[in-house]
């Protein structure tokens, strides 16, 4: 074939009419000559040329690519026939669209958080160190944090599996002083990890092992995004010093702009080095993360073993200090493996996947039901075509080049549709992302269309075409002509067996709508439940203020005195109406815990030092013996008010007001015996959604661990903006080194309820989409079975027929579908809710409620879908129905 | 169709050599050509002369003989073609085919002549 020739092939057309019109004029001319009649001059030149049609079709057929100008045919012979019912064409490519966008953004999310990999050299070769069935909660334990600095040195001196190893660590810092402060993103990384990432400067230089020395550090890179907002994209030979966390460093280097760090879902405003502290390294800190790149010719399970013969030395040289002799031998025994690390890690991963697989079931099956429909549509369109299709076959149409022909339309609206879904699923993508993100903290995720996404909506695209189109099609070219032309409309009611394939498709459409709503149902519920829920103390009219005085030059000796003239000066705001410190703000995700010990019995206990207001700010009551007062101080006898868990749990539910318990060793916190003095009903400790844990609370003033900082639970009637800004105004005019951060309590609690809203809003939209598609197609199949039955209906009607039994006749049909879906959806539903139990709050998946609702509603919808064809039936004129043959 | 398939199918290298032949002295246009193939093949190769217009298409796809729009005798527009390089040497090449064709045909059907 010649592509020269093939795109030519409109001008040799062009050229080869107009040879031969100038043939017949010269024969015609010369026949003129010879003595004839002009009229038999013309027609004589005619005869001897031949046929011109066929000698310029024979010319056309040389110059084209067969295949390619038939399917280019049928495209456009397609777009005509869809513009010729735009309806039906918007329909169809709205809900592929939808369809297809809604999944390619789903997917495009799970690609981004847990199939890329990370923007560094060969991240295949990446391998994280931890133990193996992690360190079972001893010790402080930091996101991200697997191993102690300690275990890290150790490693890297002695492993033989890595070509380099590094270790790295995330948290927040503040940059600035006093109210200048702000929050920055800290990246801690060893001297190596650079160099092992293979990440190259966008600018200056990254850190390298010259930069680990004693603290405070004073280099640091800066991510691309932060020098861009935050230091203007200045130009660093002019030398950038920033006031980072107490200390002044210079920023010596920017990082490129894909590199996030190693957290996906996070990202990082500042690298610094790990750098060694003055009074040492702490056993006891699980604060970095250690990888390393594996040897050429090594494998994870070799770096495993090899780490597994390593670990007994490495755990038995930096055993924490200050435990009991049983947390000491279960350290000893902890062992390392190696894991796979070419995707980072992250926070998101663990918090969405489970809800990103099921969204993304979700999506799909509402794409299927949008499939489902078309195939209906097409159907009967199909049907409806049936005589010029018989007409075509008649006539020697091969099978192959109808079948061809009639998918091309079908791929047509894939595409389209296709097309117009990636483009969606940029925009549903950040909706999401941005639904997700509290105030002040957005997701971070490089939302990229790569071949990966591309490749997944193409499959959807031609998965759902080959569902609505192909089956549609086949049906309708493997028709016999013959009877096709003699049925063409004259059936007196419509075949049982010809549409038992639409009839087939709205019962799978109604079953997988119930299955959805019934999801819907379940997370907007479970949502609501968690919304409502009371966590056992006040939530609305409640600030959280954090206040830092490190830059303050307060002595460690007056921290506690100095934390209380904070909170009266607090106190005496106006507006305020009572404040307390606390060690730890509730429902915030935080959580602080001790071994404890009440006689024989052993176990766990949350605990939290708590000023004396701190019950009645929070609306907690005591409900047995005494809350904490001014009285219990420093020197008094150590006194803890528990939960009624802790009392059930430790004492046998007995009344615990005076017996007493004692704490486990750890360092800072030596050993203490506390007297029971209070009972308080069970709260909910760190987050909505988990238990009710046993807890201890014990006076501020009885801190064994004060720093420099404190936690103020305010209740006020102000609106919490005001009220945030006269606090804020009368510290910075009091004390102008103190930090201070404000957060509204009540919206802290929403902001961790985001993955379930996701859930609720996400869920709920797909099902009534869902519910709606299913509403379309029933609609359609009965007004297609009503347009079917027309002579019947007629004739019903001539020869008596009440109008009334003609709708419950249409109606029953419904009903019977119907009835079908709703079965086979309630038992989808039951076998589907095991995936979502994890996800539900205060539900279990096979609540009956949310059954009988959901099937319910589908009921009324079927309903109305059904009613408007059966009453258009039950109008039918009989005669002009009858007379239309 | 017209043409009768039998007879082109065989005769369509002659129909392409005796328009190259036709082409050797110089430029024509393709009345001109009917008329002289109808003439010298006694209407064996061109029933109609429609037909000889994709042959002629087929050869200046190949790039033996070129076309260009010209007067003709009694003033009219016409096309004209005439013989490229390669065209003549492809005559040469299929003159003396056919010559052996014809050779080999004449030997087996008069094998005792000579």
């Amino acid at each position: 074939m010649s592509w020269r020739r093939f795109l030519k092939r409109r001008w040799w057309d062009d050229e080869r009419a107009r040879e031969i019109a100038a043939y017949l004029e010269t024969e015609t001319a010369d026949n003129i000559a010879r003595g004839m009649p002009p009229a038999e001059a013309a027609a004589a030149a005619r005869r001897k040329f031949g046929n011109p049609g066929l000698v310029r079709e024979e010319i056309y057929r040389m110059n084209t690519i067969g295949w390619l100008e038939s399917t280019w045919q049928d495209l456009r012979y397609g777009m005509r026939t869809l513009r010729l019912s735009p309806g039906f064409a918007a329909v169809a490519i709205v809900s592929l669209a939808l369809g297809i966008g809604a999944n390619t953004a789903i997917f495009q999310l799970l690609d981004a958080i847990r199939l890329r990999s990370l923007p560094v050299q060969n991240p295949r070769e990446l391998a994280e160190m931890k133990i193996v069935g992690g360190n079972q909660g001893m010790g402080l334990n930091q996101q991200y944090g697997e191993l102690t600095r300690p275990l890290w040195e150790l490693i890297r001196d002695k492993h033989q599996a890595f070509s380099g190893t590094f270790a790295w660590s995330a948290n927040q810092r503040c940059i600035g002083r006093g109210s200048e402060m702000r929050h920055f993103n800290q990246l801690l990384v060893s001297g190596e990890f650079f160099r092992v990432l293979g990440v190259q400067p966008f600018r200056g230089r990254l850190l390298g092992p010259r930069d680990e020395g004693a603290c405070p550090a004073s280099a640091a890179v800066a991510s691309y995004a932060y020098w861009q907002s935050e230091l203007g994209g200045r130009d660093l030979s002019s030398g950038i010093k920033l006031f980072a966390d107490n200390s002044l460093v210079q920023i010596v280097g920017i990082t490129p702009p894909e590199f996030f760090g190693m957290a996906v879902g996070d990202s990082f405003d500042l690298a610094l080095p790990l750098c060694q502290p003055k009074d040492g390294l702490r056993r006891d800190i699980f604060e970095v993360s250690v990888m390393g790149r594996l040897k050429p010719g090594w494998t994870i399970e070799r770096a495993s073993a090899a780490m597994a013969v390593l670990s007994p030395g490495i755990f038995e040289a930096t055993v924490p200090p200050g435990r009991d002799p049983r947390t000491d031998r279960m350290y000893k025994h902890f062992r390392l493996a190696a894991y796979p690390a070419s995707t980072g890690v992250s926070g998101a991963r663990e918090t969405y996947d489970e809800s990103l697989w099921l969204l993304l079931a979700i999506t799909g099956l509402v794409l299927l039901i949008a499939c489902a429909n078309l195939a209906n549509l097409m159907l009967a369109r199909a049907s409806a075509r049936g005589r010029e299709i018989a007409v075509r076959l008649a006539l020697g149409a091969s099978r192959g080049r109808l079948l061809r022909q009639l998918l091309a339309e079908s791929g047509l609206l894939a595409g389209i549709g296709c097309g117009l879904g990636i483009a969606l699923s940029q925009t549903l993508c950040r909706l999401l992302l941005w639904s997700v993100s509290p105030e002040g903290q957005p997701v971070e995720l490089r939302i990229v269309t790569d071949w990966r996404v591309l490749l997944y909506a193409s499959a959807a695209a031609v998965l759902s075409c080959v569902i609505f189109g192909a089956l549609p099609a086949l049906r309708a070219s493997n028709s016999s002509p013959a009877t096709a032309m003699k049925a063409g409309g004259r059936g007196m009611t419509a075949g049982r067996e010809r549409f038992s394939l639409q009839r087939a498709m709205v019962i799978a459409q109604i079953s997988v709508s119930l299955l959805l709503l019934v999801g819907a149902l379940l997370f907007v519920r479970s949502f609501r439940n968690l919304l409502l829920f009371s966590p056992g103390m006040r939530e609305s009219g409640i600030t959280s203020a954090f206040l830092g005085y490190w830059q303050s030059n307060q002595p460690p000796d007056r921290w506690m005195a100095f934390e209380r003239e904070l909170l009266t000066e607090i106190q005496n705001t106006p507006g305020v109406l009572s404040a307390a410190t606390t060690t730890n703000v509730p429902l915030s995700g935080g959580s602080w815990q001790h071994g404890i010990h009440a006689g024989d019995k052993e176990g766990l206990s949350k605990f939290t030092w708590v000023s004396p207001d701190y019950f009645a700010t929070m609306g907690i009551p005591v409900i047995r013996g005494r809350g904490l007062t001014q009285n219990d101080t420093s020197t008094s006898q150590r006194v803890a008010v528990v939960n009624e868990m802790l009392a059930r749990r430790m004492f046998n539910g007995a009344d615990p007001i005076g017996k007493t318990l004692r704490t486990a060793p750890e360092p800072n916190y030596p050993s203490t015996i506390y007297e029971v003095v209070g009972v308080i009903p069970d709260t909910k400790y760190d987050d909505i959604q988990g238990e009710m844990p046993p807890q201890t609370l014990a006076p501020a003033s009885q801190f064994p661990a004060q720093g420099p900082w404190a936690s103020v639970m305010i209740r006020s009637n102000l609106p919490p903006d005001a009220l945030i800004a006269v606090i804020k105004r009368k510290l910075a005019r009091n004390h102008p080194d103190v930090v201070t951060e404000f957060r509204d309590f009540q919206r802290g609690i929403r902001d961790g309820l985001m993955a379930e809203r996701m859930m609720a809003t996400v869920s709920g939209f797909f099902g009534l989409l869902a519910a709606l598609l299913a509403m379309v197609g029933l609609y359609g199949v009965i007004s297609f079975l009503v347009a079917r039955r027309r002579n019947e209906i007629g004739i019903r009607l001539a020869l008596g027929a009440e109008r009334g039994q003609v709708v419950a006749m249409v109606m029953r049909e419904a009903a019977r579908l119907l009835a079908i879906g709703v079965v086979t959806g309630v038992a989808l539903s039951l076998l589907a809710g095991r995936g979502a139990g994890s996800l539900l709050f205060g539900l279990r998946p096979y609540d009956p409620l949310t059954l009988v609702t959901a099937a319910l509603l589908l009921a009324l919808i079927a309903a109305v879908a059904s009613f408007l064809p059966a009453r258009r039936a039950s109008k039918l004129n009989p005669m002009v129905a009858l007379r239309d043959e | 169709m017209g043409k009768k398939p039998a007879q082109t199918d065989i005769l369509q290298g002659t129909l392409d050599m005796l328009i190259l032949q036709l082409l050797a002295p110089g430029a024509a246009h393709g009345h001109t050509i009917a008329y002289a193939i109808e003439r010298r093949s006694e209407e064996v190769l061109l029933v109609e002369h429609g037909s000889l217009y994709p042959a002629l298409h087929r050869l200046e796809d190949r790039g033996w003989i070129a076309s260009f729009w010209g007067t003709s005798e009694n003033n009219r527009k016409a096309r004209y073609y005439r013989l490229t390089p390669s065209g003549r040497k492809q005559l040469s090449v299929e003159m003396s085919r056919w010559e052996r064709v014809v050779r080999a045909v004449n030997q087996v059907l008069r094998p005792a002549e000579e």
